[in-house]
């Protein structure tokens, strides 16, 4: 969509009074994120360590990364696999539910008040500390495993095998936002499709993929990249219930990228961290947008 | 035909039951826990039925607090933080939607597409640069370095907002100002009343992710007696300072109490705030 280019007029006096609105997010936009920014990217390329001088030592950093650090490796694998695993089963299983939900039943809005609450306390601590003791020793699935008399030597975050998976579960648990999108999306397509699709005999299957999905693809491209990029931030899960283990298993980005920074003071090192992040972050999003023509379907403007 | 679909709906309520039942069975467990003595808690630890009754002991061993510091002080540093940044945060935003959406000044779409940025890019990964300047401020293990950032705005609450305010018709503005309403005047007197939804869902979002927040207090706090709720509970959590897991879950269920208690008063506005968010985004 090319735009013309109109020659727009600006009063002073909007000026003036526009700038002064928007003075404490420009002031804050310049204090916690551009000055930041040029600030981070210059300590990438320098060995700062919060107490040093920090020099030059150009990609070093970079390099260190993709050629010489492990876990860096290893906590990009994990993220990765956190991100691709999770968004697709909790958008597939939100639209489900709001499918689910979408049809004229009693007690509905008690049912969707049940399934958002833990969207809503899904980031607290304590919630990963009740996650934590379920899963782990002595926990609410040992105890009902012993009760059926099978007998483990790991908990399920305790075993390198599973942890991630407890943690993915937790973010599936959360898929409560996902399906209030969904809901009123589902809603704003028109009764009157469903209704000559049965005229002509559709089957239930036939008006999910001929009308209710192609309608839903604007959301669903929305709900993705949301959801991919809130995927990259996962830490606190990862911090309390399993402290990046066992075996680095369930180590996230941001936890090995806070750990490089404020265990080991690798300042500098974080710093490229952060960037390669945006760059993967920048990649995915560019990605979707770039594939959205072959699957995301817009009505016509009317 | 009315047998089949009476046969359906009874399917359909034992399975959003079930799984009603399951979403909300960690919460029930936490406050079932927080109700059981320490010596026989983790005996059949997925019972919701405490064994023995123990409230008293857990809630006041919890509320005794840890790192020499009683619980209240964690509740009121929380209170103190969230109610100052949320009101900070609410605020800015309201008047950069404004201006977004109602004034035509210079730069506006440039601005507006970087508050768009700030939302694609996760903050954590600014972390270490805004550690340095905050320690440059002096402002490193001071309550204020956990507020101002919140006083800052918010990407999501401009987002929210500009949206809500595009679905207000200009000519409520030309009328106001015709009557001699300056800028200031009609945002606050005409526009603030018909926006109230959008300010009262932003509210309690930023309520609720200051409330809950972790990660920058664990990186800006290191004196306990400054130390959010979230922070207290790691300290809780850590075996070698705390071996009390009564206390634990009854401070976790302390710390829950105003989000679920928010989330029961104002569930209409927080259901019909990402609705909005979600269609026209």
């Amino acid at each position: 969509m090319k735009k013309k280019r109109v020659k727009t007029v600006y009063k002073r006096h909007d000026n003036i009074i526009g700038y002064t609105l928007l003075a404490p997010w420009l002031f804050g936009f310049l204090l916690m994120w551009l000055i930041p920014s040029i600030i981070s990217i210059y300590y990438s390329f320098t060995d700062f360590n919060l107490l040093n001088t920090p020099s030059f030592i150009g990609i070093s950093n970079y390099v260190r990364a993709f050629t010489k650090d492990a876990k860096f490796v290893k906590a990009l694998g994990v993220t990765f696999t956190y991100v691709l695993v999770l968004v697709p089963l909790r958008l597939s299983f939100a639209l489900f539910v709001a499918m689910l939900l979408n049809k004229k039943h009693r007690f509905l809005g008690l049912y969707r008040t049940l399934y958002y609450v833990p969207s809503i306390i899904g980031g607290s601590i304590a919630v990963s500390v009740v996650w934590k003791q379920i899963f782990g020793n002595n926990g609410v699935v040992m105890s009902l495993l012993a009760v059926f008399g099978i007998e483990q030597k790991l908990s399920l975050i305790g075993n390198p095998k599973t942890a991630l998976g407890v943690i993915i579960l937790m973010g599936i648990w959360q898929f409560g936002s996902s399906m209030l999108i969904f809901l009123s999306a589902l809603k704003q397509i028109p009764y009157s499709l469903y209704e000559s699709a049965m005229v002509d005999g559709a089957k239930p299957r036939q008006t999910f993929f001929k009308i209710t999905l192609p309608l839903l693809t604007p959301t669903i491209f929305f709900n993705l990249i949301l959801q991919i990029i809130n995927g990259f931030r996962v830490f606190t899960e990862s911090y309390v219930v399993t402290d990046g283990g066992p075996m680095d298993s369930t180590l996230s980005y941001i936890l090995y990228l806070y750990r490089r920074a404020f265990t080991y003071f690798d300042m500098g090192y974080s710093c490229a961290l952060a960037w390669i992040l945006v760059a993967i972050i920048a990649v995915f999003t560019v990605i979707l947008f770039k594939t959205q023509n072959g699957w995301v379907h817009y009505e016509a403007e009317d | 035909m009315k047998r089949k679909k009476r046969i359906h709906s009874v399917i359909f309520h034992v399975g959003t039951c079930a799984l009603g039942f399951l979403m909300i069975y960690p919460l029930l467990w936490l406050l079932a826990s927080s109700f059981k003595s320490n010596d026989t808690m983790f005996h059949n630890a997925f019972s919701l039925i405490p064994e023995k009754w123990d409230i008293v002991t857990n809630y006041s061993s919890g509320f005794a607090g840890v790192g020499g510091q009683p619980f209240t002080t964690f509740l009121f540093n929380t209170v103190f933080v969230t109610v100052i940044g949320t009101v900070g945060c609410v605020f800015v935003s309201l008047l950069a939607a404004y201006a977004f959406t109602r004034i035509k000044f210079w730069g506006s779409n440039f601005w507006f597409g970087c508050v768009m940025m700030t939302m694609m890019i996760p903050a954590q990964i600014m972390v270490v640069p805004q550690y340095i300047i905050l320690k440059k401020l002096n402002l490193v293990d001071t309550r204020i370095a956990l507020i101002l950032p919140w006083f800052f705005g918010g990407a999501f609450f401009i987002f929210l907002m500009t949206q809500f305010f595009r679905g207000i018709p200009k000519e409520l503005d030309e009328a106001a100002e015709i009557d001699g309403c300056g800028k200031f005047a009609i945002l606050f007197r005409v526009l603030v009343p018909v926006v109230k939804p959008a300010i009262v869902t932003s509210s309690i979002f930023a309520f609720y992710w200051i409330w809950q927040d972790f990660f920058q207090p664990l990186i800006f706090m290191s004196s306990p007696e400054k130390y959010t709720i979230s922070l207290a509970l790691n300290m809780y959590l850590d075996p070698n300072s705390y071996n009390n897991y009564g206390g634990l879950f009854a401070m976790s269920v302390i710390s829950l109490v105003p989000v679920i208690a928010f989330f029961i008063i104002f569930q209409k506005y927080l259901v019909d705030g990402i609705a909005m968010d979600g269609i026209k985004g």
